[in-house]
């Protein structure tokens, strides 16, 4: 399904149902199966030169960073020395992918106001966190997020379990990107599939490799200033063409739909309606279940996201932790407003320009240029390359921070912790992690290879689903919760882990769209899993725990107090004096 | 921390205060931003009729300045959190620092 190229010969309604059969993932489109038949392009050499500009910069900052990184502190967390403000713009850069630039811009192109029903489903996760986990987390932790949901815990199963979560987020995640990498640069480039997948492999670990959480971090923040830089410039330009009119600009859009719709051979009523269905909600949220489901996949994912809880350690106290949310949530609404002024200035300079579409009225390269397009439209050739070089940069600075936080697992939560009982030396674990680092990231391109031809859409929504249904609930209830124990969290945390795979893969996105199943042969009817694995995993977690009469239970219970102390003062926290 | 500390700051009745506070103004907030993310999910997926209503004569509707709204709150939310945990539930923080760790 999601090959299709957003044609607008072909009815909105149509392309809508079908997005909602396919999981919804909007987003994932662009990155992924969307770009599935992207078209290698002309080698475009100032897009090149732009992003080899960019590359040179953020090498010479790795290497700045690679003299700081001598401990495995620095390594996973910069040695606790970012500021809030810093930490703010560098979650913001971890967040806002690619897909999400292109993939919600184009949405909103195609649809309207459905894109930003989809948006504002990524912003909401950001007010959870701050209220309930940012500055916990921050006070409990140390390196990863297995450090608090471990806290007061027998360590080696509640590590296994956190690194299994880690790493089954971080896979689906980073598979994603790596095919999003590889189908964008093609098509922005004109580099063959492979080369790209293994560009964006290789500065990946370089980054990470030698430069650890300090130069991650800067890849971050330069990356997020770009975005957000190009985005303002784009939405700025076209609300300048309509003199900052909302209303000028949207009724532009509305006629160039119905005109469109006109054209189509749509009598004249039926092609207004057309026109101004994309100022309200169309098919987006199809049965009430999906979309509650899918918001909750998305709202509880963000806050168990493994390579985003770890940017809460970059930081040295619970208040910069907390600046840090407040700055990241405020650029990356802001950003969501941006991509949908964006969405529609593309229907006005994008969809009425025949240098941007091919014969059939559709967009040259496939639905997700149209930021690209748009780009060209309103700043020309040079900031058509400048945006070609931010969307690179945003999948490097993505998924530099996924392979941190795999590392991290491997290294500090599997090897120190579980393996060498906490007594391994500083040398030893940082080896570790760059072990593992050069393991992800030729794993990633093995992948990123392996699957350019699969249909991922549902790879990123089944990152969050995981990541609500695993990571989410275990850290919730350990924190929170006085009665839970280690067997409740593990049992309860696996459940939501197995379930919300196992409910995916019998979902219509993967049973019948990429496995290839008869329509109508999917077990589980929904587009996402996130309601009904996260009650399977608090409901687990509950329910082992109360069960739990060991010996270990009583001491997990009577760890409760001390830990609260911690979480909700800070006294005796890491680093807390240290830096 | 020794089990003596612990009970220490445990005990203190800025703690109590602070922990009360803290706990109820959390999930307040949690609770308004469900309210109102759900009741956007809710809306759109029961009266889709009432989001693409016009205001006024123009195109807009209902649905862009609600969407704006949801945004914008959730921005704003965030914020409110921050402000008041960085001056009054740091300024109890510190007190209570300050009497246990003499």
């Amino acid at each position: 399904m999601s090959r299709l190229t957003l044609r607008m010969s072909t009815p909105v309604r149509q392309m809508l149902t079908l997005a909602a059969l396919a999981g919804v993932s909007l987003a994932t489109w662009s990155a992924g199966a969307d770009l599935g038949q992207a078209v290698k392009q002309a080698t475009n050499w100032t897009a090149i030169g732009m992003f080899g500009v960019f590359v040179i910069f953020t090498l010479f900052i790795t290497k700045w960073a690679a003299a700081k990184t001598k401990s495995a502190s620095d390594f996973y967390t910069a040695g606790g020395g970012i500021t809030g403000f810093q930490n703010g713009l560098a979650i913001a850069g971890d967040y806002m992918s690619a897909a999400s630039f292109l993939g919600i811009s184009a949405a909103v192109m195609a649809s309207g106001f459905d894109g930003l029903i989809y948006s504002i489903g990524f912003l909401v996760g950001w007010p959870v966190i701050t209220f309930l986990m940012a500055e916990r987390l921050r006070n409990l932790g140390k390196f990863t997020f297995a450090d608090v949901a471990a806290f007061r815990f027998e360590q080696a199963p509640v590590r296994i379990f956190a690194a299994s979560g880690t790493l089954v987020v971080v896979a689906f995640y980073l598979i994603a990107q790596m095919v999003g990498a590889g189908q964008l640069i093609k098509l922005l480039f004109g580099l063959e599939y492979w080369i790209a997948v293994v560009i964006v492999g290789g500065l990946m670990m370089v980054y990470v490799l030698f430069g650890g959480m300090t130069a991650t971090t800067w890849v971050q923040i330069i990356k997020a200033i770009m975005l957000l830089g190009g985005a303002s410039f784009m939405a700025f330009m076209v609300l300048l063409h309509f003199g900052f009119s909302p209303e000028a600009m949207f009724a532009g859009a509305v006629k160039i739909k119905t005109d469109l719709a006109l054209k189509d051979g749509k009598i004249a009523e039926a092609a207004a309606t057309v026109g101004q269905s994309i100022m309200g909600p169309g098919n987006f949220v199809k049965d009430p279940v999906s979309a509650i489901s899918f918001g909750m996949a998305l709202m509880f994912g963000t806050a168990g996201l493994p390579h985003i809880l770890m940017r809460f350690f970059t930081v040295p106290s619970a208040k910069a932790a907390r600046t840090s949310v407040m700055w990241a949530t405020g650029w990356i609404g802001y950003f969501y407003l941006l991509t949908f002024i964006i969405g529609f200035g593309a229907i006005t300079f994008v969809l009425t320009n025949p240098q941007f579409l091919d014969a059939k009225g559709g967009l040259l390269g496939g639905g997700n240029m149209a930021a690209i397009h748009l780009a060209n439209a309103v700043g020309g050739n040079v900031f058509l390359g400048f945006i070609s070089a931010v969307a690179f940069a945003t999948i490097l600075a993505v998924v530099a921070g996924l392979t941190l936080s795999g590392a991290s697992a491997v290294s500090h939560d599997l090897y120190a912790t579980v393996i060498k009982k906490g007594n391994a030396d500083s040398k030893a674990e940082l080896g570790v992690s760059r072990i593992t680092t050069v393991a992800l990231g030729v794993v990633a391109v093995a992948l990123g290879i392996a699957f350019e031809k699969q249909n991922i859409a549902f790879m990123v929504s089944l990152a969050f689903a995981i990541a609500a249904s695993a990571n989410f609930p275990v850290l919730f209830m350990s924190v929170l919760w006085k009665d839970c124990t280690t067997k409740g969290a593990v049992i309860g945390g696996f459940l939501g882990l197995i379930s919300s795979v196992a409910l995916t893969v019998v979902s219509p996105s993967v049973w019948e769209v990429t496995l290839g199943n008869p329509k109508g042969s999917a077990l589980f009817p929904y587009t996402s899993p996130a309601l009904f694995s996260m009650t399977i995993a608090f409901v687990g977690i509950w329910l082992f725990s109360i069960l739990d009469k060991s010996a270990r239970a009583k001491t997990d219970r009577a760890g409760f107090l001390a830990q609260q102390v911690r979480s909700e003062t800070g006294i005796g926290a890491s680093g807390a004096s240290g830096h | 921390m020794d089990v003596d500390l612990v009970t220490r700051i445990a005990s203190h009745p800025k703690y109590q205060e602070l922990k009360a506070k803290r706990t109820r103004f959390g999930w307040w907030l949690t609770l308004a931003m469900m309210v109102v993310y759900y009741g956007f999910i809710l809306l759109v997926a029961f009266n889709k009729p009432f989001l693409s209503q016009r205001l006024g004569d123009g195109v807009m509707t209902v649905g862009i300045p609600v969407g704006f709204g949801v945004i914008v709150f959730t921005v704003i939310i965030t914020a409110y959190y921050v402000r008041r945990a960085n001056s009054e539930f740091d300024d109890l923080t510190d007190t209570i620092r300050k009497a246990v760790l003499k």
